[in-house]
């Protein structure tokens, strides 16, 4: 297992502020939309140095969509920032109508995804957000897995023409990605080569893909370990490469596993190579409050979780 | 005036011609709303307007017009086909399979004319604010126009437009209001009553004006007069009173005919009704 190490802990959110402000300084043309959520975000850079290129909306999220809607005819690329929940269930049918159907060129960029909010409880912690951004025709949907993804994502993004959702988090984890990466949307990160098994993680849980693949390599399992940060388009060929390597396959993510990256994965196998699978993923509920590491192990999300869903696909194995 | 208030009024007839002729031509589609706002249209595109038919996305250096109440899209692709931006061979294509006039307007077929899909109500103010914030940036003192259903001021998403523009300053905007009282279930006032649609606006800090949408001179003067408070630092209010169905008397003073086609014989008296001044498509 390929040594993975980090010197500090960062958000994602942060991954994305700094993003931002770089993408705002390579071009004139990105600007930023915020629902009374500036801080969260971590907007303040850019608007520091591009006040005039930021628009608070106030908490009104449906008119923020809309608005940015209207931008691109102007030719801008607006990023859109509010919280997951807000972004998208709040949302829906501004996006699918001003953003998606009518192809316009707005990133909507959404923090606190997932169980790891925390204490806000249920209703600020959406699990349903990839399945309801990925159904809609068009729309890229990405979910980096750190603080330098995201920001590296965040600027691909800038320069990608065409509606994105952006998918990140709150709390600080380990940064392990190379600070100077270039970002390719729809392209899978290698993050170990193994042979037994085939891990896919996405965001947050990529860090726990590798902490379980460490543990496997002490059980003698070899784990081959993908980062999906692209969830679509997906990098079929190289999921398709693994799994006909490893003959199983693991998904983990902090969304619901109806309708997340597991079932894209899933949706791909069955047509083009069945293969056994098990899911690290919420099942069809909502969170609660509580820290994020409490909820992470409550709701089966947590490195060893990944291990057992290993060991049980590995005997799946024919 | 580029044209005479004859001219114009010619022009409406036949683009309500057209309405009558593309709704019974599907048997679907919204008659009702489309014949009255005929004359804004008119007024808008051929006297009003600063605009290319030589159409691009960004229209740059031109003004811009959005309906947020898409389902009046026939009367929106008949002056657009007249206006130029197509033949008016294609209006007989409305709503039929394969067609780029789909039941409401949409970019996705790339119809000229047209800057973002409409038919959920209630989102076109709000891309019309960011349209005119895009404008700004760019230092382009163009006109963005917008027309919005009365009924459909019961989404909420244009109280959140409402309240931000003002307070934003965005004042090259001009929003016009199709206040004809009627909607899908009945009149508004008994459906769920507007009331007092210029006190609340004006509490909002827009510049409510007040134009009779179905007299040609009242309408161009008015949309004339509301680019005159432009840039101002509020934007503009046109309350634009009009009769649904108007032009076809069985189909004017009620809600009956918002979204209902005619048949054959309510076709033959509805034409009867509006002189052919341009020629049928
Ligand atoms: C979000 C949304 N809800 C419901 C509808 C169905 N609908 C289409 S038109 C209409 C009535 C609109 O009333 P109004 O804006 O007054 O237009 P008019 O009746 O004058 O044509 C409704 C409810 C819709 N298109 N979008």
């Amino acid at each position: 297992m390929k040594k993975y190490t980090y010197t500090e802990k960062k958000d994602t959110r942060s991954g994305f502020g700094a993003g931002l402000h770089e993408a705002g300084k390579k071009n004139e043309n990105v600007v930023a939309l915020c629902a009374d959520l500036v801080g969260s975000l971590k907007m303040d850079a850019f608007i520091k140095d591009f006040p005039e290129r930021f628009t608070q909306v106030g908490i009104a999220e449906a008119n923020m969509i809309g608005i940015a809607a209207g931008m691109t005819i102007g030719g801008k690329i607006p990023f859109t920032g509010t919280f997951a929940n807000f972004s998208t269930g709040r949302v829906y049918d501004q996006i699918r109508q001003s953003v998606a159907y009518s192809n316009k060129n707005v990133k909507i960029c959404a923090s606190h995804a997932g169980l790891t909010l925390g204490e806000d409880g249920a209703t600020h912690q959406i699990l349903e957000d990839i399945g309801l951004m990925k159904m809609l025709p068009g729309m890229v949907v990405i979910n980096p897995c750190d603080y330098n993804q995201t920001k590296a994502a965040t600027m691909a993004i800038a320069e990608y023409e065409g509606p994105v959702y952006l998918r990140f988090g709150r709390p600080v984890i380990p940064v392990f990605t190379d600070p100077d990466q270039k970002f390719e949307i729809g392209k899978a990160w290698m993050v170990n080569e193994g042979t037994d098994v085939t891990i896919i993680a996405t965001g947050h849980m990529v860090w726990k893909a590798i902490e379980a693949g460490e543990k496997l390599a002490e059980l003698g399992i070899d784990a081959e370990i993908i980062n999906i940060h692209t969830i679509k388009p997906l990098d079929d060929e190289a999921i398709l490469k693994s799994v006909k390597k490893t003959g199983c396959v693991v998904t983990c993510e902090e969304h619901n596993k109806f309708g997340g990256l597991g079932e894209s994965v899933a949706r791909l196998l069955t047509t083009e190579l069945p293969t056994p699978q098990e899911f690290v993923a919420t099942n069809d509920t909502f969170g609660e409050s509580g820290t994020p590491d409490q909820l992470m192990s409550k709701y089966g999300l947590d490195a060893v979780n990944i291990v057992e869903a290993v060991q049980k696909v590995i005997g799946r194995k024919k | 005036m580029k044209h005479t208030i004859k001219e114009l009024e010619d022009i409406a007839s036949q683009i309500r011609r057209d309405i009558v002729r593309m709704v019974h031509g599907c048997q679907s589609g919204h008659p009702g709303a489309s014949l009255g706002c005929a004359d804004f249209f008119t007024a808008l595109y051929f006297e009003v307007l600063n605009h290319k038919t030589d159409f691009t996305m960004e229209g740059a250096g031109e003004d811009l017009f959005f309906l947020s109440n898409g389902h009046i899209s026939p009367v929106w692709y008949s002056t657009l086909a007249h206006a130029g931006y197509f033949d008016k061979s294609e209006l007989a294509t409305f709503r039929k399979l394969d067609s780029r006039l789909q039941g409401h307007p949409t970019t996705h077929e790339h119809l000229p004319g047209i800057r973002i899909a409409s038919g959920s109500l209630g989102q076109g103010l709000s891309v019309a604010i960011g349209a005119a914030l895009a404008k700004k940036l760019n230092g382009d003192k163009s006109h963005i126009f917008a027309l919005l259903g009365d009924g459909e001021l019961q989404e909420g998403q244009n109280w959140e437009a409402a309240m931000f523009a003002p307070f934003n300053k965005v004042d090259h905007l001009i929003a016009s209001i199709d206040y004809n009282g009627q909607q899908i279930d009945g009149p508004t006032s008994k459906v769920l009553a507007l009331d007092s649609l210029q006190a609340k606006f004006e509490a909002f800090g827009w510049h409510v004006i007040n134009t009779d949408g179905n007299d040609m001179q009242a309408i161009v003067e008015g949309l004339h007069y509301a680019k005159t408070l432009t840039g101002k630092g509020k934007p503009i209010l046109n309350l634009m009173s009009t009769q649904m169905g108007a032009g076809v008397d069985y189909m004017m003073g009620t809600h009956k005919w918002h979204g209902t086609a005619p048949n054959d014989e309510q076709l033959a008296a509805a034409l009867a009704q509006l002189p052919e001044t341009l020629g049928d498509y």
